[in-house]
């Protein structure tokens, strides 16, 4: 199976090892993964900002750098929600549609499209607390919501991180509230935001737990400025990198 | 009028520490009460659907229900009225008390009064309005709006409202507890009930094949301010209207469970008919929602049956405080109601959101609430209202991001890797990422190099394109 890789503008500059360990997981599975190279970012920055128009050519650039794959895989659930989901500034082709209906977050491709059993060569021996985001549960369904309390529960994301050995997945408060992140909304409601983080990272921290790890490294990009800024000892990880077994 | 900077209001209320972390507590045991009671109803979820298709389905066809509801009402004697906007409502309502020489009234809680400023008209036309609602009776003492739709004083603290009391009634200052406060709460409101000229009330429900008002309260307030005067006024919205009684069993199993995750309130109350010797009024207020029926995007929050389960799961509105959202609806469901109300002013609102997705999955009537949201971004952006900033931010992301080499360039030149991201992260205030936060560092290698390096041979370092050049133009211009 050939399947093209999309690494987050943020993830590009910020967390490559993230990319990295994505792709290399994607390989050890038997999956070919091409990078397209010319690739930038979805489009969502503008998009979620109510600017339709200004996000159309990089909604436009990106369908030309993935329309040809039969799979588009991304480490982020932002924007594959905004991929699958809010991809309407591009104009409406048959292209635009291929690549909204085949592009997956990392853990429902590994769930779903190559229902992988197990994770031999991965071991991480500590107690992590998993952070899934809004956009991973309220936009792509990997998880069933703290809000409809009669639906049965799963977590595709957990249910990944449970098949590596030695990991102990520590519950905590108020698990699927919102971290605070929220695209722009980081800046255009710092403080609001900023507490949000702060009131997750003492949720987290309670727990004992001292890594973090999800599979949105956007929510962990402000968690972590957080927790440096007060000072606190947490490791973020992005889910990728614990199933790639690089990590101790 | 400036747009309402609710950034800026919700700054001051976190910043007062206690009242920040008592209000999100607070309302998040709401959230967590709700929960529990809607596990307790196997059919929950079907519920929802089911109100959401009964809403859908009378808003459908309005005029017809409206028409059975006056007709019915008319047929129990009771006097209906039609308002088109907030002005029409007030001045009928003062045409009605003022042909009785009405000088004082008590009113229960009503979120349409609030909507229409209806106290303050009457107040300078020489009627006097007191609420009878203890949450909203607390906020006129102090003279607030309500912060909340179900709770109007939910943001205070029982210290609060033992000082406030202390102030207004002598109370003791020293006995924040809130059964002492209800006790001098009603002793002070009890006569005013008792010599009221006449009584107001909102509506939960206008039942159309009964002709009654429904109004859903705990403290029996709304029974008091409408059975005690012989006159009593309802100002009820349109959307406001329901089928009928089998109908309306859907939604009271909703309603409470959903706002306070109780069963069912004390009181739910029928006013169908004037009490004996008595008058009733009915006014049948439009106010902007016929005109935002005919929005194909944003009829569907007329659905709302104001419960706040959608205020009470906002992790925004729980840090922000009702009040800075400086409207008569806060949070979810205000953030897509004002801006048809007044776009300019409430052109910030759909902002002070993460679009999580939260309320519209608590949300009883099934509004796609945080899609609005989304939604009326989009309208921002298209009808421009939006900052010098923000246009000037989104002009470089477009041009960026939909460069190939410019972005290379721009992400890979050393520093500037901080380029890309918190270009849009400081586009509205300098560095508001990194007020109370650390900003990522960049990495040594982006994936993209990595890439080149280990997998395709030798990178292809991008050329300077022009579009770069531009960027950094308008960079320099806000600096
Ligand atoms: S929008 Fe829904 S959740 Fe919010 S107040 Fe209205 S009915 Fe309740």
């Amino acid at each position: 199976m050939r399947v093209a890789l999309m690494v987050p503008c943020y993830v590009d500059m910020f967390y490559p090892e993230a990319g990295v360990a994505t792709l290399e997981l994607l390989e050890k599975l038997g999956v070919e993964v091409d990078y397209p190279f010319d690739q930038t970012c979805c489009g969502q920055p503008m998009a979620n900002s109510g600017a339709v128009k200004q996000a159309r050519a990089t909604e436009e650039l990106f369908v030309r750098n993935f329309a040809a794959y039969e799979h588009v895989v991304a480490p982020s659930g932002s924007c594959v929600h905004h991929i699958r989901n809010k991809f309407t500034a591009a104009a409406d082709t048959a292209e635009r549609r291929h690549v909204s209906a085949h592009v997956w977050d990392l853990p429902e491709f590994l769930c779903d499209v190559l229902k992988v059993e197990a994770f031999p060569w991965a071991e991480f021996p500590h107690e992590v607390t998993l952070h899934v985001s809004c956009s991973a549960i309220r936009g792509l369904f990997e998880q069933s919501m703290s809000e409809r309390p009669n639906d049965p529960w799963f977590s595709k994301p957990r249910s990944l991180l449970e098949k590596v050995k030695g990991v102990e997945i520590v519950d905590f408060d108020r698990p699927d509230e919102c971290c605070g992140f929220g695209g722009t909304f980081a800046v255009t409601e710092e403080a609001v935001s900023a507490a949000m983080g702060n009131d997750k990272l003492e949720r987290m921290g309670a727990s004992g737990a001292r890594y973090v790890v999800s599979a949105d490294l956007s929510c962990l990009m402000h968690l972590q400025g957080c927790a440096h800024r007060n000072r606190e000892e947490f490791q973020f990880l992005h889910l990728a990198e614990v199933l790639n077994g690089k990590v101790q | 009028m400036k747009p309402i900077d609710q950034a800026r209001n919700a700054l001051a209320f976190l910043e007062d520490d206690t009242h920040e972390h008592a209000f999100d507590q607070l309302i998040w045991g709401l959230r967590e009460r709700r929960d529990a009671a809607a596990r307790e109803v196997p059919e929950w979820e079907q519920l929802r659907t089911l109100a959401s298709e009964i809403k859908e389905h009378t808003l459908s066809n309005l005029a017809r229900y409206l028409e059975l509801f006056e007709a019915r009402a008319k047929r129990n004697g009771v006097q209906v009225h039609w308002a088109r906007d907030a002005h029409e409502h007030n001045q009928i309502v003062y045409d009605i008390l003022s042909s009785h020489n009405v000088e004082w009234l008590v009113k229960s809680k009503s979120m349409l009064t609030e909507e229409c400023d209806t106290r303050a008209f009457l107040g300078q036309r020489g009627i006097e309005v007191a609420e009878t609602d203890l949450g909203e009776r607390i906020q006129q003492l102090d003279d607030e709006p309500p912060s909340h739709i179900v709770g109007p004083a939910f943001q205070k603290t029982p210290q609060d409202v033992a000082d406030l009391f202390h102030r207004v009634y002598g109370s003791d200052p020293n006995r924040p507890d809130p059964v002492y406060l209800a006790q001098v709460m009603r002793e002070q409101t009890r006569p005013l009930i008792l010599d009221a000229q006449a009584g107001m009330t909102g509506a939960n429900f206008a039942v159309a094949e009964t002709g009654a008002v429904v109004t859903v309260t705990n403290e029996g307030n709304a029974d008091l301010s409408a059975n005690v005067p012989k006159l009593l006024i309802c100002s009820v919205g349109i959307e406001k209207v329901i089928p009928g009684v089998e109908q309306l069993a859907v939604f009271i199993r909703l309603l409470t469970r959903s706002a306070t995750g109780e069963r069912i309130t004390q009181y739910t109350s029928h006013f169908a008919a004037p009490r004996m010797g008595g008058e009733m009024h009915i006014v049948l207020v439009d106010n902007g929602r016929s005109q935002r029926l005919a929005d194909e995007r944003f009829w569907p929050s007329l659905k709302c049956i104001r419960c706040g389960a959608c205020m009470n799961t906002c992790p925004v509105y729980r840090r922000s405080g009702g009040l800075s959202y400086g409207s008569t609806y806060m949070g979810p469901i205000g953030i897509i109601t004002m801006p048809s109300v007044d776009i300019h002013r409430h052109s910030e609102l759909p902002y002070a959101s993460t679009i999580n997705g939260s309320c519209s999955n608590v949300c009883p009537v099934q509004i796609n609430i945080h899609e609005q949201i989304y939604e009326w971004r989009e309208v921002m952006g298209a009808k421009g209202e939006f900052s010098a900033t923000k246009k000037a931010a989104m002009k470089v992301a477009d041009k960026l991001l939909s460069n190939p080499r410019a972005y290379r360039v721009a992400a890979e030149a050393g520093g500037s890797a901080l380029g890309v991201l918190p270009r849009f992260a400081i586009y509205n205030r300098l560095n508001a990422w990194g007020r109370r936060r650390e900003i990522p560092s960049p990495a040594e290698e982006t994936f993209h190099q990595w890439y080149a390096r280990n997998r395709t041979g030798a990178a292809q370092p991008p050329e300077t394109p022009a579009e770069t050049t531009e960027a950094k133009a308008v960079d320099d211009e806000r600096a």
